[in-house]
């Protein structure tokens, strides 16, 4: 049976990043400038992207804004007919940078805030005077025209400003917030003691989400992720693994997430190589976790097993060495107790922030 | 033009939506923000009609007419289905 084609393509362009996050969910190993892929390659994929029925390109990073090429490869992509969505911290969204990605055609901007107000965000990306500049960055995507998402991510330290956060996304004018809990992958997974929120917290948080869309409704759209560990069953990971997206690393990777290169026993097929039609329905990194086949109990048996597709393989890996075991996530796993001893073991304390000094040298 | 027609609101599409013909799918799909769905034939008939010109009268009475359905039924169906497209931001009355 062929796959339903997928229906976006998150491009990680480059894992350079003038922030550096705690929380990043790059992987600890990353990838150096020169392995990146070139504009020539990037747009063949997007020819390839656009022809197997992927809608929408989500340019990511790191920074997909250190690449000179962005416009150029958004023009590509809109010539095509596909969505394009930039996600960025915006430090580096001047005129110029802004007038080159309007006139591309660009149709979405989604930019990441660290905080509501200038301390917090700029301690937690570790870069002075980052804030002022986002401001300045929402502005302009407001003058181009374009539609604005502002994005926090929330944990222990900021998850008490959630209703500044969204006040301030009011101010901006943006059409959607999103209040992300961290995802506990990458650099989030190493710093996770001190970013776990307490369930008072995440209760209060989600409080004021709710509030805040009773108040706001028909004037801003505000999508909240929750974590997983004070939940009682896990996320749909990516919609299911390898059912909606591919995920292209900088070098050429492609992946069904962008945490699964941390899987064993994976060969994750190069675009340099490889067709993203023989990716999508032939590679055994995609079809080897996509549906219910490979599931054992309790998913293999439960009605919500094309709900949550058993939850995260990544996390499953992650905490319980694992790759076929049912998210921990989620109360019906026998391995459920990982979730609240982590919450156990968590509380304030110093954080380690994402480096590139870290990477590997290929 | 009667004062109605006037009074009528002129349908866009919502900011940072697009609606188009998918050539894989074999179908019309609207694209937005972190969002992309699948309308159904009657709410495609509708959306072709959005042009920035249009009223909401006009397009009733345009399908009324190709469809040679009673106008006001249409009006009222139009109405609902962009109130609802509305309401998830694809389209702005
Ligand atoms: S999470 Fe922070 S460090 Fe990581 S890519 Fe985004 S802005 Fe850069
Ligand atoms: S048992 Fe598996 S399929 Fe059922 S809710 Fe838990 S993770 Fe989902």
């Amino acid at each position: 049976m062929m796959a339903p084609p997928p229906l976006g393509l998150i491009a990680e362009l480059t894992h350079r990043c003038p922030l550096s996050c705690p929380y990043c969910s790059n992987p600890l190993e990353l990838e150096r400038a020169s392995t990146e892929l070139d504009t020539e390659t990037w747009r063949r994929v997007l020819d390839q992207a656009s022809a197997i029925g992927i809608l929408q390109i989500h340019f990511t990073g790191g920074e997909p804004l250190v690449r000179r090429d962005l416009p150029e490869l958004v023009r590509h992509a809109s010539a095509l007919g596909l969505y394009t969505n930039i996600i960025t911290s915006g430090v580096t969204l001047d005129d110029r940078a802004m007038a080159a990605l309007t006139s591309a055609g660009v149709d979405h901007i989604q930019l990441s805030f660290q905080d509501s107000d200038a301390a917090g965000n700029d301690m937690i990306g570790d870069s002075r005077g980052a804030f002022a500049k986002k401001q300045a960055a929402a502005a302009r995507i407001r003058q181009a025209g374009l539609p604005l998402t502002v994005n926090f991510v929330v944990h222990r330290e900021n998850v008490a400003r959630v209703p500044q956060m969204i006040d301030m996304a009011e101010a901006l004018h943006a059409e959607r917030t999103e209040i992300a809990h961290v995802q506990y992958y990458g650099w989030g997974l190493v710093n996770r003691a001190a970013l776990l929120p307490t369930r008072a917290q995440l209760e209060a948080a989600t409080e004021a989400v709710e509030a805040a869309r009773l108040r706001l409704a028909g004037r801003m759209v505000i999508d909240y992720v929750v974590p997983d560990y004070h939940a009682a069953r896990p996320k749909a990971c990516m919609g299911g693994w390898a059912q909606r997206f591919i995920n292209i690393s900088p070098s050429g990777r492609a992946m069904p997430c962008h945490a699964a290169e941390t899987l064993p026993g994976f060969v994750f097929p190069s675009v340099r190589e490889t067709t993203l039609s023989d990716i999508w329905h032939k590679a055994d990194a995609f079809l080897r976790f996509r549906g219910t086949a490979w599931m054992r109990e309790p998913c293999r048996s439960c009605d919500r097993r094309e709900i949550d597709w058993g939850g995260c393989r990544c996390q499953a890996f992650a905490l319980l060495g694992d790759l076929t075991a049912t998210d921990p996530a989620c109360e019906l796993s026998p391995d459920h107790g990982v979730m609240q001893a982590a919450v156990r073991e968590s509380g304030p304390g110093a954080y380690v922030f994402r480096r590139i000094e870290k990477a590997r040298v290929t | 033009m009667t004062a109605d027609t006037l009074a009528s609101p002129i349908p866009t599409l919502g900011r940072g939506h697009k609606f188009r013909f998918d050539q894989v799918r074999g179908a019309w799909v609207i694209l937005g923000p972190e969002r992309m769905f699948v309308p159904d034939e009657h709410a495609v008939e509708v959306l072709k009609l959005i042009d920035g010109t249009r009223s909401v009268d006009a397009i009733a009475a345009d399908l009324a007419a190709r469809f040679a359905a009673p106008a006001e039924q249409i009006r009222a169906d139009v109405q609902t289905m962009l109130a609802d497209l509305a309401s998830r931001g694809a389209v702005k009355l």
